[in-house]
């Protein structure tokens, strides 16, 4: 087991809009090679009061550009007196990946709520194309999406309907990519400002085939009558 | 102007003893010499117009523009000395295009009117460089909507209802402050600034002059353009009209 191999989020990360602002979601699972280096990180990061992003890929490479374009934007909103857009904040992202897209391996969704274009989701993916998106998927994990939000989207949701879909989402992913796991973030963005929620894993649903959590066998011997394992 | 520099006004890094920059004062003095330029923020855009002073009858009408496109949301009237003017415009021009490419939007009015600004206080503060000698009105209508700025050669900005530059500013303000501009409309802006302008030529002095007009308005998709030309005919005529009308009395 390589412990020195590149921090790499296999990850899972979506990013919906709904009818008045944004709900970004994310797995909490930093691998190196077959080891978890980290089961509960946080992969949806501040870039301003407005705009947050989901990492995903190389974690060295998504915190630096995130940190690079924190700091533009702060000085951009200093000179222009007001809060920056998500496009502006977008925009950054994507010169910053296409521009070294050679050295760097991160694909990146984008959302905010700024006061001209309410609530958008920009996804960047590995090469530096920007798209905006009403919804957006990436990371390892976002394959076993793709048909689920075929089917299961759709416009003008409220925001209940949104964070339920992204939890959902993310946790049937973490059911099946081996590279994404832990807990669920989300981070919901409007015009009233900003909610982080933390789901833990016994309070995802279990799907098919899917196991109740067993505690340690200890606690099975120890208990007055022994459950017999469920199969 | 009755001050004398004697001595103070050799440099623009020389202060006078009464804390004035003399160099800056002669340069607006250059602005005061041109045709008048001004602008108007009517309810729904801005419209801006040229005294543009013909110096040979042997001029092609629409050469030798006074007003420029700086983006496809903003505009610039110039006053002052041309070459002067076109260094800035060009400037803008670069700024705006430098920003899109950065931030992936248009640049904000008051964006670009503080960069522009920058740039024209930028060339008072060094001795082996000289003073703008022109004013810039510049009018844009972006997300915040229509707004209307102007820059002076030392470099100051304001945001205006309404202003005006040249020769007959004077003049022009006083009838511009008679205008209810919160609740005309551009279209009756073309004709206003118009009549102003042939109001404040003065036949004496200076012979003829073209009128150039632009506006940037929902009218024209919120785009800086030339005023249309059937309006700007309209115009010409109301405002030879108004005058004649006033000349009757």
């Amino acid at each position: 087991m390589d412990l020195n191999a590149p921090h790499s989020m296999g990850t899972t990360i979506i990013g919906v809009t709904y009818d008045g602002g944004v709900v970004l979601g994310a797995d909490s699972r930093t691998s190196t090679g077959m080891y978890v280096a980290n089961r509960a990180s946080d992969k949806i990061t501040q870039l301003t009061d407005n705009v947050y992003i989901c990492r995903s890929g190389s974690a060295a490479d998504s915190q630096i550009v995130s940190d690079y374009v924190r700091y533009f934007l702060h000085q951009h909103t200093i000179q222009l007196g007001q809060p920056a857009t998500v496009k502006v904040a977008a925009n950054l992202v994507r010169l910053l990946s296409y521009n070294n897209k050679n050295m760097l391996q991160t694909g990146i969704i984008v959302g905010g709520w700024d006061k001209y274009e309410g609530g958008k989701i920009y996804g960047i993916p590995l090469g530096g194309t920007i798209l905006e998106q009403p919804f957006a998927i990436g990371g390892s994990g976002s394959s076993y999406l793709y048909g689920f939000f075929d089917q299961a989207w759709k416009e003008g949701m409220s925001k209940d309907e949104a964070e339920q879909l992204v939890v959902k989402a993310v946790s049937l992913a973490i059911a099946r990519d081996g590279a994404s796991g832990g807990v669920v973030r989300t981070v919901i963005i409007n015009s009233d400002g900003v909610t982080r929620n933390f789901y833990p894993s016994d309070k995802l649903q279990l799907w098919h085939e899917e196991l109740e959590p067993q505690n340690s066998l200890l606690d099975i011997l120890s208990a007055a009558s022994p459950e017999p394992m469920n199969i | 102007m009755a001050s004398i520099g004697t001595g103070y006004d050799l440099s623009v890094t020389t202060f006078s003893p009464d804390g004035r920059v003399f160099q800056i004062e002669y340069a607006a003095k250059a602005v005061d010499n041109s045709g008048t330029v001004i602008g108007i923020k009517c309810k729904d855009g801005i419209v801006m117009g040229v005294e543009k002073l013909i110096t040979s009858k042997m001029m092609l009408p629409g050469s030798n523009r006074r007003i420029h496109s700086v983006h496809r949301h903003s505009g610039m009237a110039v006053a002052g000395l041309a070459a002067d003017g076109r260094q800035i415009v060009a400037r803008a021009k670069a700024e705006a295009a430098n920003y899109e490419s950065t931030y992936g939007e248009a640049i904000p009015i008051k964006e670009l009117t503080e960069r522009v600004a920058s740039y024209v206080h930028l060339c008072t503060l060094y001795w082996w460089l000289r003073p703008f000698g022109c004013g810039v009105i510049l009018g844009g209508y972006d997300r915040d909507g229509p707004q209307l700025y102007m820059i002076e050669p030392s470099g100051i900005s304001y945001r205006y209802f309404g202003a005006a530059i040249g020769k007959g500013k004077q003049a022009a303000k006083t009838e511009i402050e008679k205008l209810k501009l919160s609740e005309m409309t551009c279209r009756e802006g073309v004709l206003e600034i118009a009549k102003i302008i042939y109001r404040v030529h003065d036949e004496a002095k200076d012979k003829a002059f073209e009128l150039e007009m632009s506006w940037v308005c929902d009218e024209s998709k919120r785009r800086h353009e030339k005023v249309p030309e059937e309006l700007l005919v309209e115009a010409k005529a109301a405002a030879v009209a108004a005058l004649e009308e006033m000349d009757a009395d």
